[in-house]
């Protein structure tokens, strides 16, 4: 066999490939395919189905079924892609550079929920944010929140929990974009006087926090002023104190492509997340992922329901080819400006 | 000097106050993010000492360890675990020695299709789970036969080594660029044959991120929900196990498994990384 190999070198890399690669194609890529047919379906588990090109109002049937889900899937996602965001960048930024002796061990931690349990870390929270919770009563006792105040069963409680499960995704790969940083770069910046940047940051982070904290505050269903100023004041807080010439002229960028990274790893998951959805939130908080798995798996309704995936996957594509084409990162890898 | 009175605002106070909010802020997100991402699997253990009154395990009641000496005592329960160990064990290793072969063919090799391959490779991964299930499900039930339905411990382990190929590819393709090549050569100039070569110098260094692979295929399988909730059917796993019996109450050994589970994966993540750190070591020393 040795001998048949040398003779023949170019089946080398497809000899090695071949078991794997017919793996993927078999179970990933023909799958595909057959929902996409399935997508064109009519009729029933019971009667079997038939495929109809005209079947394709399959698709705007589901959409229109779906939209306020759609909507919230959206909505959940990027909220919860920017919450993860704000944890995880000074989180990476400590561990990469003021980490010392410590880098391994808070990388570890850091990866160390993903040893449990997803379905446990999230009922966890169930019984941390739950009306008489961990969390709210001892608020309640001190009277700093009314008694009829509730986190579980909100928008604020989904939003939490998919933060909360993804936000090792968003911290990881913006560590490995900060540690790779010439360190020599952020000092000939602080040569060439890129010192703090007081009133620009304050201002800049009291403009960027209050249109975040409207935000926020729309997707929860609280009072958008109130988040809107509160997160104006800590933008312009940290805006203040935190933000140097060097961080954003030579920091921020050059870790871009961790940042872009991490926003995929973590919005993609968390668009078709349906656990959350079902375990810390109530019906008028359900995704598109609970719509699918519900018509996949209880109504037996394959036609929509891969009519609906099928939207989901495209609508992915879509996002993230616009996503890529806006942040540039490969001019930013390519060493622009 | 004497006086106490509050310093004026001037530039070098608040200069002053923000060096030193810039040195501990800092740490002290850190540690409160650390914190944040460690309270639910610390909830998790401790309500595993719990005595709930019903049958929900919600609310805090009393400490016992009943549960500890008795963890497998839920009809069902040994054997979702014992199957979630099965499959997690033959995905892996079926799926390592998928994705490794891959990833020596990507790395060593320029052939014409290497540019659809490392697609093949990377959208999976794009993929959310829910449309990876739901897409399998699909050719399952219009295959409509066996192997493939009804729906069975063979569908989600054929599942499970469709998901896992692309993670062990990037975790050894990550390992071998930078590969001293020279020592292959070496070994080749001394006489030693290709398998012999693989064997003896390839496979030795590129086994700590096979194992790495094998470890994350391991951990990744043994804790799906998503799509083995589309290819299982009635059969039960162990995140299916506790799916099933969310809304019945939980019971109080799924968490003792779940911190048996955070203990065993804690301690053979810490030792093998010790054994690299140590192995590193060795190897710069000499």
């Amino acid at each position: 066999m040795g001998g048949f190999i040398k003779r023949h070198r170019w089946i080398a890399p497809y000899a090695l490939l071949a078991p794997g690669v017919l793996w993927l194609l078999v179970f990933y890529v023909y799958p595909g395919i057959q929902m996409f047919i399935a997508s064109f379906w009519s009729g029933t588990l019971e009667t079997g189905f038939t495929f109809s090109v005209s079947n394709w109002t399959n698709y705007p049937d589901a959409l229109q079924g779906a939209s306020a889900q759609f909507v919230r899937s959206i909505l959940y996602a990027g909220a919860a892609t920017l919450l993860t965001f704000l944890i995880a960048y000074p989180l990476a930024y400590t561990i990469a550079f003021k980490g010392g002796h410590y880098k391994a061990l808070l990388l570890f931690l850091v990866v160390a929920p993903f040893f449990t349990s997803f379905l446990l870390r999230t009922i966890s929270w169930k019984i941390i944010l739950g009306d008489s919770g961990l969390f709210l009563a001892p608020l309640k006792t001190i009277g700093l929140v009314p008694s009829d105040f509730r986190l579980l069963a909100e928008p604020v409680a989904v939003v939490s929990g998919i933060t909360y499960n993804f936000l090792p995704f968003m911290t990881l790969p913006i560590y490995v974009s900060l540690e790779k940083i010439d360190h020599r770069l952020v000092e000939a910046a602080k040569d060439l006087y890129a010192g703090p940047w007081r009133p620009g940051g304050a201002i800049a982070g009291l403009v960027i926090g209050g249109l975040l904290g409207g935000v926020l505050g729309y997707i929860f269903e609280y009072s958008i002023p109130v988040f809107a100023i509160a997160a104006a004041a800590a933008g312009a807080i940290i805006g203040w104190f935190f933000i140097s010439q060097s961080f954003t002229r030579v920091t921020f960028p050059l870790s871009l492509p961790g940042v872009f990274a991490g926003s995929l790893l973590t919005f993609i998951p968390a668009i078709g997340d349906y656990v959350n959805a079902e375990f810390l939130g109530n019906p008028g908080t359900t995704m598109v992922g609970n719509v699918i798995q519900n018509k996949f798996l209880v109504q037996n309704d394959y036609p929509a329901a891969s009519a609906l995936s099928f939207i989901l996957m495209a609508g992915i594509l879509v996002a993230v080819a616009i996503y890529a084409r806006a942040l540039g990162t490969e001019g930013l890898t390519t060493g622009r400006g | 000097m004497a006086t106490v009175t509050p310093a004026p605002a001037t530039p070098s106070s608040v200069q002053r106050l923000a060096r030193r909010l810039d040195g501990s802020a800092l740490y002290v997100f850190t540690g409160l993010a650390v914190l944040y991402l460690l309270l639910p699997v610390a909830v998790i253990v401790l309500f595993s000492f719990n005595d709930p009154a019903g049958k929900s395990n919600f609310v805090w009641q009393g400490f016992t360890l009943k549960y500890w000496l008795d963890p497998l005592g839920v009809p069902g329960l040994p054997q979702a675990v014992f199957l979630s160990l099965v499959i997690a064990f033959v995905s892996t290793i079926v799926a390592t020695a998928l994705g490794t072969l891959i990833g020596l063919a990507l790395v060593r090799y320029d052939f014409r299709l290497q540019g659809a391959t490392n697609a093949l490779i990377f959208i999976p991964m794009a993929t959310p789970e829910i449309v990876l299930g739901a897409s399998l499900l699909t050719m399952f039930v219009s295959i409509g036969g066996p192997p493939f339905f009804p729906l069975s411990a063979v569908t989600i382990l054929i599942a499970h080594i469709m998901f896992n190929i692309s993670y062990v590819v990037v975790t050894v393709r990550a390992r071998l660029e930078g590969f001293p090549r020279h020592l292959e050569e070496a070994a080749m100039d001394l006489g030693a044959n290709e398998w012999t070569t693989f064997w003896k110098v390839t496979f030795p260094l590129i086994l700590p991120g096979i194992v790495a692979a094998g470890l994350l295929a391991f951990s990744l399988s043994i804790d799906d929900f998503v799509i083995t909730n589309f290819t299982a059917g009635k059969t039960q796993t162990f995140p299916m196990f506790i799916y099933a019996k969310y809304r019945i109450g939980i019971p109080v050994q799924v968490n003792v498994i779940g911190t048996l589970i955070f203990i065993i994966a804690v301690g053979t993540v810490g030792v093998t990384t010790l054994a690299r750190i140590r192995a590193d070591a060795r190897a710069r020393r000499r």
